[in-house]
This record gives C-alpha cells, sequence and structure tokens, in this order.
C-alpha cells in the first residue's frame, strides 16, 4: 500500500510518499504507525507523539483503530490547519 | 451551482459570487466569506512574511464537496462555492473563499458558516509560516482547540 505524509510528518520522515508491505499483524492505522516507526530513526521522530497523529484511508478521515485491510492509500499528517 | 476549487491562483470574489446568480430568479441571499493572510501571525505574533500552504490533492476537494453535500441536506441552498488557495502566499493575500446562496437569508448565513467551520478543522490543509525576522526560525501552524470547538457546534 501506498503511505502520504503531510506537513511535519513529511519534514521528518523526509519523504512524501512511499510503498510499504507490513507484515499480517498490523491490522490498524495505529499498528501502521507503530510499525512505521520501528523502521527507523526518522519514521520514529515523526510517530514519537501519536495522540497528535491524523490520519485517512483512501481520502477519508479515519480513526487509530480503523482496519488498514484494502487500503490503496493511507495518509498520516497533523490536526489541520486550513482556511 | 456547486463547485469546490483548490488552486493556486488568486480568485475573483465579486465574479465568484456573482455565479451564483446567472440565469436564476430564485436566488434571494448570497452570503460570501472572504479569508485573508493576516501579517499579526507568526511566531510569537512577531510578524509573518508569508504562510505557505500545503495541502493534500484529492482527499482537499473529496472533503469539502462531502460537507458541501451536508449543507445541501441542512439548509435549501440553489449554491454554493468554496474556493482554497494553495502555495505561498503573502499578508493581505486572499486564501480561502466560500459563497452560499439561498432564496432567504438564514439558510445562507448559516450554511457559509458551517462549511468555514468545518473546514478548518477537517479539510486537508497545512500551514506553515514563514517569519519577517531571518533570525526566528518558521513553523508549522498548530490546530486550535477553538476552531475544534466551532466545528463541534454543528454536530446534533
Amino acid at each position: 500500500m501506498k503511505v502520504l505524509y503531510f506537513a511535519w510528518l513529511r519534514e521528518r520522515v523526509g519523504l512524501a510518499e512511499e510503498e510499504v508491505a507490513p507484515p499480517a499483524e498490523v491490522v490498524t492505522v495505529a499498528d501502521l504507525a507503530r510499525w512505521l516507526a520501528s523502521q527507523d530513526e526518522a519514521h520514529a521522530h515523526a510517530f514519537d507523539n501519536p495522540a497528535v497523529v491524523r490520519a485517512a484511508i483512501d481520502r477519508r478521515h479515519v480513526k487509530p483503530d480503523s482496519a488498514i485491510s484494502g487500503a490503496r492509500e493511507v495518509a498520516f499528517f497533523p490536526p489541520m490547519t486550513g482556511g | 451551482m456547486f463547485a469546490v476549487r483548490i488552486q493556486r491562483e488568486p480568485f475573483d470574489a465579486v465574479a465568484e459570487s456573482a455565479a451564483l446568480a446567472v440565469g436564476r430568479t430564485d436566488v434571494g441571499a448570497i452570503v460570501t466569506f472572504t479569508g485573508l493572510c493576516r501579517a499579526d501571525a507568526g511566531p510569537d505574533g512577531a510578524g509573518l512574511a508569508a504562510l505557505t500552504l500545503e495541502h493534500y490533492p484529492g482527499m482537499a476537494e473529496e472533503e469539502i464537496e462531502r460537507h458541501v453535500e451536508e449543507a445541501r441536506h441542512r439548509w435549501p441552498l440553489t449554491g454554493a462555492i468554496v474556493v482554497h488557495r494553495h502555495g505561498r502566499l503573502e499578508p493581505g493575500d486572499p486564501i480561502v473563499f466560500v459563497a452560499t446562496a439561498s432564496s432567504h437569508r438564514a439558510a445562507a448565513f448559516a450554511a457559509a458558516e458551517f462549511l468555514m467551520d468545518w473546514l478548518k478543522t477537517s479539510a486537508p490543509f497545512w500551514k506553515k509560516e514563514e517569519p519577517i525576522s531571518a533570525a526566528r526560525s518558521g513553523g508549522w501552524v498548530e490546530a486550535k482547540a477553538s476552531d475544534d470547538a466551532a466545528a463541534d457546534r454543528w454536530r446534533e
């Protein structure tokens, strides 16, 4: 699946997007964030405070306990500040 | 007419608003809101040279469209236009435009406020500040609890 990062998550990870293939035990959005954080220091820094990270699956807002099965695109970003 | 656009270019608020009444005689009220980049923002209120707006292409349009749909269910709107800019914007530059049209003013006022309140908290845009002083580092604008509270008012 494709993972996208925005704003300071993008800056911390150092990537706007990447293709990932998490293991089967990664079931929810929160699992995915933990698994990504375990990949390297940059990812760990991006996810060091999961409480302030929001997520979307296939361009819809989701909660951390949402299942990622079947997702084409999972995005992580800080709380929004548009308008 | 119902339309949502995300663009780098400036918008013409007068022309956008006028388009909501073209060719129809049932529009009794058009409410417009224009949000501008303010100079008094910035780290510690020290002054802002510019804001850079990042967005999630695709989701930004879809998320605003979902709220326009919800507004149409709540109020008898004859039209609505939302334009949100991205890229680098300087103080005084318009950032966002919302116009709502209805036969009567109450629906148009309420729907415009509803759309702006949701846009602030759920449309995937992020502002990064560029301070006037090079001595200060810019940073990502933090979300405000007051914006969440404004959007929460509309929950049933």
